[in-house]
């Protein structure tokens, strides 16, 4: 469809990107905010985690943030990690810190407006929206403690953490069990293997105390920093006795560029899609059926790019760009050399400067993801987002051939964007007709 | 005139330029066209380049090519020199490295090992192939294997069994269910590795016993690099250290020296 009206949208969209560029140029980020619609974020999914991996070489830190609504005294966290772990190796992360990390990096809808087609092109309007992210499970918290060492116990803000060290997995799980962690029937193969691997367990509870003492209603990520050369996240004592496949969000800082899955296929979300307008007060059901359609198409064996971008800058954004005092709270203090992140609201987008942000979204259970996740960093610094596009037509009734012809083009357009939306979620043809009839769009 | 089909090059280049067309037409794992291009014709250009500068009778395009496809399929790069480089680089390593009339390294795993040490903008994508690609392609390569029988390729075949003997072993010693061992052998650069590096018959012991041996070597050293140092690009770094052994084996367990051709003229 090589029309003048396809060429004249493409000219919307051109201006659009720059107007986009002149506003981060402007000032730190946030202008699109007013014109935002909607944003698919990690909560938008059941029994999800968001889980923020920094790294810089072999500096590793790993903030959690999961999901868990119950009691605070139910609240236990088991997680393998590669080393002793010292008390100034610990500390919790402002929860609004991961969110904002969230909302920038959702995949998200955008809208443009037919311009007249009597008239140039004008200057259009531009919203995004976001859908809400997964967090990851939390290792189910489950008269001999044969090999079973205590290696530190620390206090940290509201949780008590201790750092284990293991023979044997009878004796742990003993004293895991005795000590209040509920470790499920089947966790004991897949503790033995990490304790062979010589690792060591980073176990976590509330204490009341403290956290009443605090006022605060609810439980902060816990971030823990250390130096590996292992570059994974363990998944594996989260799917044991898991009821039903997870999903977990993994937001990657790196220094070179986006992160992949080394022994699984990393994949992006399909992107760029023009859908028609009804998605726009149905964005996070829609985003939900594309993932999941996406996750069987790979026979669930896939991870999920949802964004990729330099975090310094974004377009449209979702929410604004992170600051340097949040990329410090999670872990990503390289860049001046002295520690601090330097120099990222640079007029220019993308200085190369700045951290890259890599959101990885992963549906798995036991049998799809037996292996544990390992990552290696690219230096692909290339910008993804997922994107969903609406176009509005044009309200205008004055008459000139230029009109005709678009009016004539828009049975077509609308027939390829609900297309497009079957292709994506896999609805069928007569649910998006509902869909689109019930929105009178 | 010798029939087409006698030389096992022709369906290996066959084969890996299907896997190029599936990664650019239906399940992308990230061979991007425009490198591919570069590394297959910088490794074309230095193979003639080579050929006249060591007055050879005549310039043989055809390994140049299977390295250049292996590049492509293999090597990640954020700037369109790395591949141009690399097919330099692996192409001249066979001329220049060169010991008893017997290349050292396999040319496409030495530059992939050179690149990934000196250049930050390289790096191997092991996971993408997915299953169903992984699964064709390892029949496709074992069936051209059976075709080319007689030209020493058991070595792919005593590597890939050492190779998922040891990770076997390892699962069996965490306690571990056998989906993992499994699960890891299926990476695409495990295959181009065994069946087009390993194996590369130029570079490969000449005695049966002197390439069981070096596959074992490779393995052992890979599943340390692997596990014990966390290197992700193991099995390429294993290969490229234990090469130069071959020199040795084959002065230890002499055999025939292996020729694409009975003149064996070409490099």
């Amino acid at each position: 469809m090589k029309s003048p009206l396809l060429s004249r949208l493409k000219a919307g969209v051109a201006l659009t990107a720059i107007v986009a560029q002149l506003a981060v140029a402007a000032g730190p980020a946030s202008a699109f905010c007013g014109f935002y619609v909607a944003q698919a974020d990690a909560k938008l999914f059941n029994k999800s985690s968001k889980v923020v991996l920094t790294r810089n070489g072999q500096q590793t830190a790993i903030t959690m943030a999961s999901d868990y609504e119950g009691e605070p005294s139910e609240f236990a966290l088991v997680i393998p990690v590669p080393s002793f772990i010292k008390k100034d190796q610990i500390s919790v992360v402002d929860t609004k810190t991961i969110d904002h990390l969230d909302a920038y990096t959702a995949p998200r809808l955008v809208e443009y407006f037919d311009p007249d087609p009597c008239e140039e092109a004008r200057v259009m309007a531009l919203s995004s929206e976001r859908v809400p992210l997964p967090t990851a499970a939390m290792p189910a918290p489950a008269p001999e403690y044969r090999g079973v060492k205590v290696e530190a116990r620390y206090d940290v803000a509201e949780y008590d953490v201790s750092i284990l060290s293991a023979e044997d997995s009878d004796g742990l799980i003993r004293w895991l069990t005795d000590n209040g962690y509920k470790i499920p029937s089947g966790a004991e193969p897949v503790i033995g293997s990490y304790i062979k691997q010589k690792m060591h367990f980073f176990i976590a509870k509330v204490n009341l105390k403290r956290m009443q003492d605090s006022g605060r209603a609810y439980l902060r990520p816990l971030q823990v920093r250390y130096e590996t050369a292992k570059f994974m996240l363990p998944l594996r004592l989260g799917t044991v006795n898991a009821d039903g496949p997870q999903d977990l969000v993994v937001f990657a800082l790196t220094k070179k560029g986006r992160i992949e899955a080394s022994n699984y296929r990393t994949v992006k979300v399909p992107s760029d899609v023009d859908v028609p307008l009804f998605v726009k007060n149905d964005f996070a059901s829609f985003y939900k059926a594309t993932f999941e359609h996406a996750v069987a198409r790979e026979n669930m064996h896939g991870v999920f790019v949802e964004y990729a971008w330099d975090t310094g800058w974004c377009d449209p954004c979702a929410a604004a760009p992170m600051s340097k005092a949040e990329l410090t709270e999670l872990g990503a203090l390289w860049d001046g050399g002295d520690g601090t992140v330097v120099n990222r609201f640079s007029p220019v987008p993308g200085n190369g400067n700045a951290p890259f942000v890599t959101r990885l979204h992963v549906r798995y259970d036991a049998k799809s993801f037996p292996e544990d996740l390992n990552f290696i960093e690219t230096s692909d610094r290339e910008n993804f987002q997922g994107r969903y596009i609406l176009h509005h037509t044009s309200a205008s009734t004055t008459a000139c051939p230029a009109a005709k012809a678009y009016r004539a083009s828009l049975p077509q357009r609308f027939k390829t964007e609900a297309d497009n939306v079957a292709n994506l979620t896999g609805w069928s043809r007569d649910e998006i007709a509902a869909r689109i009839a019930a929105a009178g769009k | 005139m010798r029939r087409w089909w006698s030389d096992a090059r022709h369906f290996q280049i066959v084969a890996l330029s299907s896997l190029l067309l599936v990664n650019f037409t239906w399940i992308d794992f990230g061979a991007k066209p425009l490198y591919c291009a570069l590394a297959i014709l910088s490794a074309l250009a230095t193979q003639a380049v080579c050929s006249r500068l060591a007055g050879l009778p005549n310039i043989d395009l055809r390994s140049p090519l299977i390295t250049g496809l292996s590049l492509g399929l293999l090597l990640r790069a954020d700037e369109p020199w790395l591949p141009a480089l690399a097919g330099v680089i692996a192409i001249a390593s066979k001329f220049i490295f060169r010991i008893d009339g017997k290349h050292i390294w396999n040319p496409a795993g030495f530059a992939i090992v050179v690149l990934l040490f000196t250049q930050h903008g390289i790096w191997i994508s092991p996971g993408q192939w997915g299953t169903s690609v992984w699964l064709a392609a390892l029949l496709v390569f074992f069936a051209i294997l059976v075709l080319q029988a007689a030209q020493r390729s058991d070595i792919a075949l005593f590597f890939l069994g050492s190779h998922a003997a040891l990770l076997l072993a390892r699962a069996v010693w965490l306690g571990d269910p056998l989906t993992i061992p499994l699960h890891q052998l299926q990476s695409g650069s495990l295959l181009i590795f065994a069946f087009f590096m390993i194996s590369d018959p130029r570079t490969a012991p000449d005695s049966r016993l002197g390439r069981l041996l070096f596959a074992l070597g490779v393995a052992a050293l890979g599943h340390y690099l692997a596990f014990f140092m966390q290197m992700r690009p193991a099995l390429y770094v294993a290969l490229i250290a234990l090469s130069p052994l071959t020199l040795l084996i084959d002065r230890i367990i002499p055999a025939k020296r292996f020729a694409w051709t009975p003149q064996g003229a070409s490099r």
